[in-house]
């Protein structure tokens, strides 16, 4: 008896010090290494057909995809509560959960469903939160996303982007002649797919609008480059851009009212940007080398491509006068940057030496040090959630083309599940009401 | 370096393969399996263009419509030249229009492929515009890396893909 309760004082311990360490794991957006231990334990369900989804999982997927967060196998829990006030704080020291979710469902009338849910706080054997999402039965991901959202917020302080949707094109190859290219809109972590648009001819650079609604991209249905702007609700279409030669790569102001876009009839690819109500256009870079990928720093400044020092770099200019000026300085290929919300942190592909190597990087604007985050060769066209926790960017593995979502901590890395052969070009959504 | 030479030889093995695929007709194209469809046009336009030059090299030399190029770069190879100063011949006395479709490999992002891809279709412009081609005739597209004529990402399927195409 004296001997066990020398080892529970142990374990205690033991506990204190990953309690510690997880304290500073909830800072890890400032950089330390160790996400916090979370037990998703499975949401209790009254009704006589099973739910369709497993919503506990997807709650614990999500924590998992921001790095912040270890969710525990559910082999390893000792019970399995579904109400705040049958937590036993010991079942879940034994095992190192800093914290705890439960969960029940039950039925309202017909189709529609109740989740009420708590997050508990092993460490002060309280619950911290208890509330209550109501929806369909068609809606368990949407209602598991929301619960993921409100205990991200809880727990780091960060809105939560678990919600939010994704664009890629899909991309199944029949012959050398024969490729059916499929625009399509899906949750962040790939499920609920639908088809916007299909062609034979390539779409590219999917881009969404601040807004939510609409969506810009290049088609090359008429067998040469347009810019589309797509309304997602009703499916309408407006061809703003059809000049001679290149129409590519669509970035929305983040007043929503411009985009900026690539043109090449002047002879070169520079940088234009359209106000869109009016259709009347402005050419912003003016440069005999290659200027292209534009996106907006503020409503003020572009930051964009430019092989003008021999190599593709990465150039900022304000909208208003002035040069260019370069922001990247290390490595020999860099291009594609995205900005983050805040817009302290730009993601970008990124080139160390050679020829074959393309990962992507963050660089931090202010201090400028550079990290890369990926470890393949061809990885390109970051594209980053609202809240600058995680990313997607494509790659390619046995010659097809995978989107990667990974932590911008580095620590969370899956792959976007699909039914199709080879994706590319994802497009994050912001915040959507 | 080893890269461009690699290149450079793989190229030369193509456009030799169209040589021989051509001229022994329905043989065997292996080698030249993505270039072949477009020899056959290249015929065509011969055919529908003007009946000077019928001797073999030149022949040979129309049969060729797809031009490689190295790792970014928009250079003309002069093998490519000799093609297109045929090319440019007919297109001066039939008057035709033609596309030039500019592509890259996957190498780099696609948005600055699609800019490299317009370079070499422009460099092709730019040639025979030279021979005397009116700018009216030549229809530039860049499909940048967005359909490779050979997948893979190997060495010979990338040189392979570095190319414009001359289309109808």
């Amino acid at each position: 008896m004296k001997r066990l309760s020398q080892v529970f004082a142990g374990i205690v311990a033991l506990c204190v010090s990953q309690l510690l360490l997880a304290q500073d794991a909830i800072e890890i957006t400032k950089g330390t290494d160790k996400a916090t231990p979370i037990a998703v334990v499975p949401f209790g369900w009254q009704g006589s057909a099973p739910l369709s989804e497993d919503m506990a999982q997807i709650v614990g997927n999500d924590l998992r995809n921001s790095g912040m967060f270890a969710p525990l196998e559910r082999s390893n829990m000792l019970s399995y509560p579904v109400r705040g006030d049958e937590i036993n704080a010991r079942d879940w020291r034994m095992i190192g959960a800093d914290y705890v979710v439960v969960g029940q469902v039950s039925s309202s009338g017909g189709e529609n469903l109740d989740l009420t849910y708590s997050l508990y706080s092993v460490a002060r054997e309280e619950v911290l939160l208890s509330r209550s999402i109501s929806g369909t039965r068609n809606q368990l991901r949407d209602i598991a996303h929301h619960l993921s959202d409100e205990v991200f917020k809880e727990l780091t302080g960060i809105q939560g982007a678990f919600g939010t949707k994704i664009l890629y094109v899909a991309a199944e190859r029949f012959s050398v002649d024969n490729t059916r290219y499929t625009l399509q809109r899906s949750d962040y972590d790939g499920a609920r797919a639908v088809t916007l648009l299909q062609s034979r001819e390539p779409i590219l650079s999917p881009s969404y609008s601040p807004d939510g609604e609409r969506i810009a991209y290049v088609s090359f249905e008429s067998r040469r480059p347009e810019i589309y702007v797509h309304y997602i609700r009703t499916g309408r279409r407006e061809r703003v851009s059809s000049f001679e030669g290149l129409n590519g790569a669509p970035a929305w102001s983040p007043d929503g009212n411009r985009l900026a876009f690539v043109l090449s009839r002047d002879g070169n690819p520079e940088i234009y940007v359209m106000e869109l109500a009016s259709k009347q256009l402005r050419r912003v870079t003016n440069h005999f080398s290659i200027d292209t990928e534009p996106t907006w720093m503020d409503n003020n400044t572009i930051v964009f491509t430019s092989d003008r020092g021999g190599r593709p770099q990465i150039y900022k200019q304000s909208l208003g006068s002035g040069s260019p000026e370069r922001l990247t300085f290390v490595g020999n290929y860099n291009a594609n940057a995205k900005l983050s919300v805040d817009g302290r942190t730009m993601v970008m592909v990124h080139r160390q030496e050679g020829y074959r190597n393309f990962q992507i990087a963050t660089q931090d604007l202010e201090r400028g040090n550079l990290r890369v985050l990926t470890e393949t060769s061809l990885d390109e066209s970051p594209t980053v959630s609202p809240n600058g926790a995680m990313l997607i960017y494509a790659t390619r593995q046995q010659g097809r083309g995978v989107l990667m979502l990974v932590s911008t901590n580095g620590r969370a890395r899956s792959e976007i599940p699909t039914q199709f052969t080879d994706l590319r070009v994802p497009s994050w959504s912001p915040y959507l009401p | 370096m080893q890269v461009i030479k690699f290149g450079k030889a793989a190229a030369l093995v193509v456009a030799f393969g169209v040589v021989v695929g051509c001229s022994s007709k329905g043989g065997d194209t292996s080698g030249a399996g993505a270039v072949d469809p477009n020899a056959g046009y290249g015929a065509g336009t011969s055919g529908a263009g003007s009946n000077n030059g019928m001797n073999s090299e030149e022949a040979a030399l129309r049969a060729i419509t797809t031009f490689y190029f190295e790792y970014d770069s928009s250079e003309l190879k002069p093998e490519a030249m000799r093609a297109l100063d045929v090319h440019a011949k007919d297109l001066k006395s039939a008057g035709n229009r033609v596309v030039l479709e500019g592509h890259t490999d996957e190498r780099g992002t696609r948005e600055y492929n699609m800019a490299l891809g317009e370079r070499r279709a422009a460099s092709v412009q730019r040639y025979l515009v030279l021979q005397g081609v009116s700018p009216a005739q030549l229809e530039l597209v860049s499909y940048g890396e967005e359909k490779p004529a050979a997948m893979g990402s190997n060495e010979e399927a990338m040189a392979q893909n570095r190319r414009v195409e001359l289309r109808k």
